[in-house]
């Protein structure tokens, strides 16, 4: 009966744990919450709608900027995400529990990026079929349509994580991340726009070298997150 | 909480009562004057027009602006960069000062960079904007370093604001070549082949203004860098002095404070020793 | 036998704010010690500082061996922290935040499971969105996230507030067990008579500092009459 103080704390295990268990927190809270899926997916299909009333539905246009739409349809979904993704960390005192449990920062930066990644990818998945449908566009190069969504969803999501942190614990939150996040994923935008348009016309080769600007610029903030989410963390 | 050296003498942290200026600064102020006079001749009056433009041509001495003010925009920020870096390392308030008061030096500059890089472009190309690379990715750093700015201005205590400005401030740095490749790269698969770029043939005296005004933007931004550096030390020195009296201020409610605790205690004291 | 906390004219800033403006406090190892003090005294920011959790900036202090000025992050693990917000996520139920914050803090999962059942929350409630629950249940839950931890140092913040009479009972209960066991106790409160019912020794927080003697004994000198209350 008596709680004897924990001497005997379980051993630190790894970090990739930790960013298991704050990933899994975040799935979990979307099962209970469906933010993602009866919020920011609607948004993001409304999102092309409206382009379609700004550029006119004369399907030429549309067609033809379908890649850019696409990623800007993700952009601001990503902001909303990111924001969401953060808020739940803000409320309530949570985040100085997470600063006085035993988690390694670096594996809270890697499971709050999975999960805003995994949410992204779903949102996306939900466009692509958004931009077929609504702007008769056909889909092909689906081995590099593939490979540029994940390279760009791991750099939106581990940039996301960084300035999502810097920005979680200001009154001015919500009007600050858009501009310090969008300046820095516009090469994402770029480079995920030509890489669709070579993936529809089917040139490829072009398209490859732009996935591939997006993977070190995934790999770069990846890497940035791991050292810089402590200090940001305990500074919020 | 450190308490920054007030020496007096020479050097960069002078907290001189009479103001940011000294003896360095006001040499280097008049070296900026004269620099300006003779460049101004020599941009203006010296050195010829394009003549491969018409009645335009005039206006591109405004490249000897646009050049120097991106440079002295670049080498602002490379400095916010290593002082942030610096701040990291050290945890000195000087550090932070600079990298902040490098920052916004750099941002004018880089206004004045997209401000003279559409007139010349005007020139050029007879629109104001034409998506040439290097204004895009310059117009993207621009709104980039605003967001360093707002940061600082959302953050209020003053060791929190300065490490997350400073670890902001290098990666901000660390965007810039990412922005610039990209941006690169994407217009030369769509530059279309009516638009020229904004490099004219520059040889001989147009060589010399633009190195002129290299140096001269260079000098200018030192200049400006001293004044504002020392204007931000010394506000953050006040700063660091007004927690003093607000340390004394606190301690006096304490007291008054604990002696009015201690009357409503004194009845409880008796009842406890009753007991 | 060392001090659990030792604090020598030990300065914490909010901002440019001295929330606390040079305080001196010993707390011996299995002491319950009340901090009794007005509102904006500082006695939050001295919970928080003995967590980990608010930089020193001057002076000295030490919570369990760990000296909070070089470094405050290794004492994290080793205290238990009960604040004004409850630090739970609002859109999962009790049981899963008792579970994550015990897995996140490398408590067992037998132990949260236990502490569900001993804060009376693994019936019918467990199963309940905090969202959902009133501000007594929220607090129970963040005790029983506490009790799981088993820390070696209690850090209570008015523990008995937004709780009814059985919750504030269980509250006294918890606190002299833990210290039964070999643990802590720091708390604040302002139920002052229940609190000084269960605690060893009163200290007074008024402007940042600490007013009172250093190792509980009963004061001397008349001068200073307040903040010993001796328990029978």
């Amino acid at each position: 009966m008596p709680d004897a103080p924990a001497s005997d704390l379980l051993p630190r295990e790894s970090i990739l744990r930790d960013a298991a268990l704050v990933m899994g927190k975040d799935l979990r809270i979307e099962r209970h919450s469906k933010v993602t899926l009866g919020q920011l997916l609607p948004f993001a299909l409304l999102v092309l709608i409206l382009f379609a009333f700004a550029l006119d539905p004369d399907r030429r246009i549309l067609e033809e900027a379908t890649p850019g739409l696409f990623w800007l349809a993700v952009l601001f979904s990503m902001l909303l995400a990111i924001q969401r993704a953060f808020s739940v960390e803000t409320a309530d005192g949570v985040i100085d529990a997470l600063r006085l449990s035993d988690l390694d920062p670096a594996g809270i930066f890697l499971g709050k990026a999975a999960g805003i990644g995994l949410h992204l990818l779903v949102l996306e998945a939900a466009l692509l079929v958004g931009v077929t449908v609504l702007y008769g566009t056909t889909p092909h190069g689906w081995l590099l349509l593939a490979a540029t969504m994940l390279t760009a969803t791991a750099g939106l999501a581990a940039a996301g994580s960084l300035y999502g942190v810097l920005a979680a614990g200001l009154r001015v939150r919500d009007t600050l991340l858009p501009i310090l996040m969008l300046p820095v994923v516009a090469p994402v935008l770029i480079a995920g726009t030509e890489a669709f348009t070579a993936a529809y016309e089917q040139s490829s080769g072009e398209g490859w070298r732009w996935c591939g600007l997006l993977a070190v610029f995934a790999a770069l903030y990846v890497v940035i997150g791991i050292f810089a989410f402590e200090p940001l963390l305990e500074e919020s | 909480m450190t308490t920054p050296s007030n020496d007096s003498g020479a050097g960069l942290l002078r907290l001189h009562p009479d103001g940011t200026a000294s003896r360095g600064s006001r040499i280097l102020g008049i070296v900026v004057l004269v620099g300006s006079v003779l460049f101004l001749y020599v941009a203006l009056v010296a050195s010829k027009p394009d003549e491969s433009l018409d009645a335009m041509g005039q206006l591109v001495r405004i490249m000897y602006v646009h050049v120097p003010a991106a440079i002295a925009c670049y080498l602002a920020f490379f400095v916010t960069a290593v002082a942030s870096a610096m701040y990291l390392w050290k945890r000195t308030t000087g550090w932070d000062a600079l990298a902040a008061s490098s920052a916004e030096i750099g941002v004018v500059f880089t206004a004045l960079t997209l401000l003279t890089g559409s007139i010349w472009g005007h020139t050029t190309w007879g629109t104001w904007w034409e998506w040439d690379p290097r204004l895009t990715s310059t117009a993207l750093m621009f709104v980039l370093y605003i967001g360093y700015l707002a940061l600082r201005r959302a953050i209020i205590d003053p060791v929190s604001r300065a490490k997350q400005s400073a670890i902001l401030g290098i990666i901000a740095f660390a965007n810039v070549p990412i922005v610039h490749y990209s941006v690169d790269w994407w217009r030369s698969l769509h530059q279309t082949a009516t638009v020229a770029s904004l490099d004219p043939q520059i040889d001989g005296l147009r060589l010399f203004a633009l190195f002129l005004g290299m140096i001269l933007a260079m000098l200018l931004y030192a200049w400006l860098l001293l004044h504002r550096f020392r204007l931000e030390f010394a506000s953050q020195a006040l700063e660091a002095k007004g927690l003093d009296y607000a340390l004394q201020e606190r301690r006096a409610e304490g007291r008054a404070d604990a002696a009015e605790v201690a009357a409503t205690a004194a009845p409880a004291l008796d009842a406890e020793e009753v007991r | 036998m060392d001090a659990v906390v030792r604090f020598r004219a030990a300065v914490c800033l909010l901002g440019r704010f001295p929330a606390l403006a040079g305080v001196d406090l010993d707390v011996a190892p299995g002491e319950i010690v009340l901090l009794q003090g007005p509102n904006g005294a500082g006695k939050t920011t001295l919970l928080r500082a003995c967590a980990g959790l608010v930089p020193v900036t001057e002076g000295e202090a030490t919570v369990l061996g760990v000296d909070l000025v070089a470094d405050r992050r290794p004492v994290r693990p080793l205290v238990g922290v009960l604040g004004h917000r409850t630090g739970l996520y609002d859109d999962l139920s009790v049981a899963e935040n008792v579970r994550f914050w015990s897995r996140a803090g490398r408590s067992r999962v037998a132990d949260a499971d236990a502490a569900l059942a001993r804060l009376g929350l693994d019936g019918r409630l467990a199963d309940v969105p905090v969202a959902m629950l009133s501000a007594g249940q929220r607090r129970r839950t963040a005790l029983a996230i506490l009790v799981a931890r088993r820390p070696r140092l209690w850090l209570l913040d008015e523990p008995h507030a937004a709780l009814d009479q059985d919750g504030r009972d269980l509250v006294d209960r918890l606190m002299t067990d833990a210290v039964g066991a070999g643990a802590t106790v720091l708390f604040a409160s302002h139920e002052l008579d229940r609190a000084r019912a269960v605690a060893h020794r009163t200290v007074t927080v008024a402007g940042g500092t600490v007013s009172g003697l250093l190792d509980g004994a009963v004061a001397a000198p008349a001068a200073e009459p307040a903040g010993e209350v001796p328990v029978a």
